[in-house]
């Protein structure tokens, strides 16, 4: 009976690690791949089925006006974006989730718990009902296809991750730490930035994290608020696909761009081993 | 604790943040009483008349919310149950645990759409490996062009992408579960299913809750998938809500009608989630 329980657990497990992975070696096997090899029907092992060539992976290093596909700068485009926002949306967050966590607010009905949900709440939006105005905003202002737009558009989407992180984390430090500090003589401020702060490190990195996977990941707003000047690697990538699709440069595209995340999968697993994360997600 | 310095703390961000959405949302509303398109640009005013066509004469809208909530819910359960059971399976011994935590939670680091593109050519009709397998048997099943299995499609990236947060939500929850419960259950001589009916399932109902609205909210906006890999067809058989209204808004520039379609969809939207987040809520209370 145990036996029969752990074979098929060990079969459960490795069935879903072919699917996690299929994608992954298939697009590995694609980029190695010329047009020949891809329009012959599927194969997989090169040498043996295809004679691999490295034409997918140069093309991602010529200019565009050679030929190639122009990744690099979407690339850093995308690493400023990503980064700027994560850390304005971290900063502004942890500082309302802060306020949140240990004082009282009252307005009317208006109570504590409603402005964490009004924050958290912006996560229902869905991006196409922000998209029109967005559209015509930006436009307005100027800021249409420029990175600052950008920015500004993956706050909305980025704060409320980190304060509904950063709340949760909060209310489990405890309230004397900050006492004691005010006792000592600081001020609000200075103990929140020399003494609670310090002791917050793995809940920003939690928040920090996730910020980044839902910046990184995210395609629409930059689709529909930049066009030439201004690209993002998934839209540069997705701009690939409706051309002729040549699939060895779309799959090694798309394998350098996935691949700084899986880095993140495995801090995220550590936190999570370590039990640190059950207590930033609740 | 309670300072006139606490606004300072808490209005910047949320300044910031109203102050990036009061003007579109209050936007989008003003935006839906007029006849904004690309023929006629600017704010008239045409009182309900958007509303009115949105209700009385256009299937398609409802026709992809009914396609959209069927997807969301199915995938949001298949991602809850083989999330849930992954996550029991790496929670207790089992060799290369790492190795399998790390990999189940990968998917979920990946962007979407360019996952997609990538499963765009695995599903490809002649030239991909899942048709080279089933060609084994002697079909060719219609992946990405019948109507039917292109939502089988759309189903089976959408779970494959977000099983691993349903997994994350899941495994962070069982690792910070007491022992005591389990101890006291393998004293009784309560077997593996035994113990997961009466001490695991109930211990987990509150981080499942939170989890499956989580992946609702996030479900409902199934959006980039459906572009990428169906463009919303063949036809508008994979077509969902938000989709069609970028295509009203964003493809024929029908600003004003496609600021009403979304305006109905966030306040549908909000609604079915409150009734169902009050829904589960309650069905949690009575089963314990």
């Amino acid at each position: 009976m145990r036996f029969v329980y752990v074979t098929l657990k060990y079969l459960a497990v490795c069935l879903w690690s072919v699917f996690v992975i299929a994608p992954f070696l298939w697009a590995l096997s694609t980029s190695f791949k010329d047009f020949n090899s891809v329009t012959g029907g599927a194969t997989y092992i090169p040498w043996l089925q295809f004679e691999p060539s490295l034409e997918g992976w140069r093309v991602l290093l010529r200019s565009p006006a050679q030929g190639g596909v122009n990744i690099v700068e979407p690339y850093f485009n995308s690493i400023f974006v990503t980064c700027s926002a994560s850390l304005i949306s971290i900063a502004l967050g942890t500082l309302a989730a802060y306020a949140l966590s240990r004082f009282t607010f009252k307005a009317g009905f208006i109570k504590n718990s409603d402005i964490t949900f009004f924050f958290i709440s912006q996560r229902i939006m869905p991006p196409i009902v922000l998209s029109i105005p967005f559209f015509i905003m930006l436009g307005k202002l100027g800021l249409l296809d420029s990175l600052f737009g950008l920015i500004l558009v993956y706050i909305v989407l980025l704060m409320p991750i980190a304060v509904w992180i950063m709340v949760d984390f909060f209310n489990k430090v405890p309230k004397e730490i900050d006492e004691t500090a005010l006792i000592d003589g600081c001020n609000p401020y200075q103990a929140f930035y020399k003494v609670v702060l310090p002791n917050s490190i793995p809940g920003l990195i939690v928040a920090g994290l996730f910020c980044m996977i839902f910046g990184w990941t995210d395609f629409f707003f930059a689709f529909i608020l930049t066009f030439t000047e201004v690209q993002l690697l998934p839209v540069a990538i997705v701009a690939l696909n409706s051309s002729i699709t040549p699939w060895w440069s779309l799959s090694a595209a798309a394998l350098v761009c996935v691949a700084p995340l899986i880095v993140v999968a495995f801090i995220v697993e550590r936190y999570l081993s370590k039990g640190n994360l059950s207590g930033a997600l609740k | 604790m309670n300072f006139k310095h606490k606004y300072l703390f808490l209005l910047p961000g949320l300044l910031v943040l109203l102050g990036i959405l009061i003007f579109p949302i209050g936007f989008t509303v003003r935006l839906s009483l007029s006849s904004w398109d690309s023929f006629f640009p600017g704010l008239d005013f045409i009182g309900l008349e958007n509303y009115i066509r949105l209700f009385t004469d256009d299937l398609r809208f409802w026709e992809a919310f009914l396609r959209l909530s069927f997807l969301s819910i199915t995938t949001v359960f298949l991602q809850y149950v083989i999330g849930f059971a992954l996550a029991l399976m790496v929670w207790q011994e089992i060799r290369f645990q790492r190795f399998f935590r790390v990999l189940f939670l990968i998917p979920m680091m990946t962007t979407p759409v360019i996952m997609t593109v990538i499963w765009r050519t695995f599903f490809h009709e002649s030239l991909g490996p899942v048709n080279d397998f089933f060609s084994l048997f002697g079909m060719t099943p219609l992946w990405l062009s019948d109507e039917h299995l292109a939502l089988v499609t759309v189903i089976i990236v959408e779970v494959w992408q977000w099983t691993p947060f349903m997994f994350l939500l899941m495994l962070a929850g069982l690792l910070s579960l007491p022992k005591e419960p389990f101890l006291a259950a393998s004293i009784d001589g309560a077997g593996p299913i035994r113990k997961f009916v009466y001490v695991t399932f109930p211990l987990m109902a509150p981080i499942s809750i939170g989890a499956i609205i989580i992946r609702l909210i996030e479900a409902s906006k199934i959006m980039d998938t459906v572009y990428v890999l169906t463009s919303g067809g063949p036809g508008t058989s994979t077509e969902t809500s938000s989709f069609y209204i970028f295509i009203k808004g964003l493809r024929e520039f029908q600003f004003g009608y496609s600021a009403a379609l979304s305006f109905t969809y966030l306040i549908i939207m909000i609604i079915s989630l409150t009734v169902i987040a009050k829904i589960l809520v309650k069905l949690m209370i009575r089963s314990n």
